[in-house]
């Protein structure tokens, strides 16, 4: 199922909370320079994914394998190193740093030292160039989001998992941001991209799973997935069959 | 310039000179070494609490720990003054090290815990049933190595010593890196800092510090009770002190003691019936228009307060 040796691979993932299993056997895998798109009902698993590969949550059962190495359960500035990182749905700066320090501080300890991250470009790529001097809490939400997404590409990654980017921006900033990931990948980057918005999705990505209760019950391409049976009955509910 | 270079040369040099010259035209020797306790110890709440964002109510347990270590090594040990410091920063590194649990709990919760750990420690220094070892509740007499004004001056070592520290972390990658963990440490991990380690370091450093105060009070006063070294009130004081200046600053815990301190010697000399009064309005007053501290006023005008 599987092709042979892809960046990150996702193998029968179980997370339980208490009784609830927010991961059921989840499998899944990810090439190198590759935007994999996740889409799934609230509840269904998204975010929980995302938090078990960076390492907030560790794995009730099933393996991560991450360039050929089991990572379950390691702490997330160790997967960090190793070339992992993700942004938040609810943006996470460091509030009282200012923009600068934010991605600098990231850079020092998350960076590779064979390869220095220019912050100054870096942050006039996300935009943030003119607001480099000021706390990371005068930032809209918008901006606080790309200052999550530079910190993370400060630690020079192989792997960004990407939480609702887009929600809340405008038609104009979503065509930016789609271009900005687009780039990223082509240099390499693989980008796991949770969102809601499925025009976004459909632009970006070029595999998408659809998640329902914690499983896959659908990979391919965005256009056969609308047409799937099963992810149109968890999107809109099975018809009324009586 | 570098930063560092002119935080030293224009915070810490006048500061240090300052406290060396000051006995010599102020008779009240006392009040000026508890003047460099108090600035040594709001400096090591500083770089708990205002860098990495835990507050220590029990503080002092560190201050009594070196205190006690110091005076046991004199009196069992017949150890110098300087081994014996050692050893009570020592005692206070091991109590450090033994309260890094703590760190499962966050806010309030961790506040409280460390205040009872503090507790814990007075209650078995002053058991009668130790009293062979520690002198129990009556306290300990160091009269062999009485030595105020080499004490006065080690004192300010220790204060020279801890203000470096935090002009360091000021400047250094690690105080950003203690900083982002205040913020979020979730985020932290994100950012590839190993957020356990940095925690740690950050606690027994201020444990190191709030030893080797507590050994040199207790090698300047020579006498003293469980209850002297172990008060509450020195904490207080101290997390007081720290926020009034303002943390995560070099110069705010400073110029919070050096203020607050003062008027407590002032009203406490002139008018001490008011003290509690005056002092408890001071404190409402900073809680509710500037629960940053002293050194926001500047900030809020864009002045970069080192």
């Amino acid at each position: 199922m599987f092709p042979e040796s892809p960046l990150l691979a996702i193998d029968g993932l179980v997370k339980r909370f208490g009784g609830f299993r927010a991961l059921d056997g989840l499998s899944f895998y990810l090439r190198e320079g590759e935007i994999l798109g996740v889409v799934g009902p609230n509840g269904s698993g998204k975010t929980t994914c995302i938090n078990v590969i960076s390492g907030l949550h560790a794995p009730d059962g099933g393996s991560v394998t991450f360039a050929g190495r089991a990572i379950g359960g390691l702490k997330s500035h160790q997967l960090v190193r190793l070339g992992i990182n993700r942004t938040f749905q609810v943006p996470r700066p460091f509030m009282s740093l200012t923009v600068r320090e934010n991605v600098a501080v990231a850079e020092a300890y998350g960076g590779k030292p064979q390869e220095r991250v220019d912050i100054g470009a870096l942050l006039a790529s996300l935009e943030l160039a003119p607001l480099a001097g000021r706390r990371a809490e005068e930032l809209n939400s918008a901006q606080q989001k790309m200052l999550d997404l530079a910190r993370a590409l400060a630690t020079s990654p192989r792997l960004v998992l990407i939480d609702e980017l887009a929600a809340g921006l405008n038609p104009a900033e979503l065509e930016r941001v789609a271009a900005r990931l687009k780039e990223i990948a082509r240099s390499g980057v693989a980008l796991l991209v949770v969102e809601h918005l499925m025009g976004f999705i459909q632009e970006i990505t070029d595999r998408v799973i659809v998640l329902n209760a914690g499983k896959e019950i659908f990979e391919g391409v965005m256009d056969d997935a609308i047409r799937d049976k099963r992810v149109v009955e968890v999107f809109l509910g099975a018809e009324d069959e009586g | 310039m570098p930063r560092l270079l002119r935080h030293a040369l224009f915070i810490l040099v006048p500061l240090i000179a300052a406290l060396a010259i000051a006995p010599a035209v102020y008779g009240n020797h006392l009040l000026l070494f508890n003047l460099i306790v108090f600035m040594t110890l709001a400096q090591g709440i500083n770089i708990v609490y205002g860098f990495t964002g835990y507050l220590p109510f029990g503080y002092v347990g560190f201050f009594g720990a070196g205190a006690y270590g110091f005076s046991l090594a004199v009196m069992h040990l017949h150890a110098s003054p300087f081994a014996a410091l050692a050893l009570g920063a020592l005692a206070a590194l091991l109590l450090g090290l033994g309260l890094t649990p703590l760190f499962r709990l966050s806010g309030a919760y961790f506040a409280i815990a460390s205040l009872a750990a503090a507790l814990a420690v007075l209650q078995i220094v002053s058991n009668p049933a130790l009293e062979h070892i520690t002198n129990g509740p009556y306290g300990v007499s160091l009269s062999g190595v009485f030595d105020p004004s080499l004490a006065y001056a080690v004192a300010l070592a220790i204060l020279a010593g801890t203000v470096l520290l935090v002009i360091w972390l000021r400047n250094a990658r690690f105080g950003l890196a203690l900083q982002a963990i205040r913020e979020d440490a979730i985020s932290a991990g994100m950012a590839g800092i190993n957020v356990v380690r940095g925690r740690v370091i950050a606690w027994l450093l201020a444990a190191l510090i709030a030893g080797l105060t507590g050994g040199v009070y207790a090698w300047y006063i020579s006498v003293f009770y469980p209850e002297t070294v172990f008060s509450g009130e020195v904490t207080v004081f101290a997390i007081v002190f720290a926020l009034f200046g303002g943390t995560a600053t070099i110069l705010g815990p400073i110029l919070g003691v050096a203020i607050l301190y003062g008027i407590y010697n002032a009203i406490g000399i002139s008018t001490p019936q008011y003290f509690q009064l005056v002092y408890g309005l001071l404190i409402m007053g900073l809680v509710l228009f500037l629960p940053n501290g002293l050194v926001s006023l500047l900030r809020r005008r864009g002045v970069d307060v080192p």
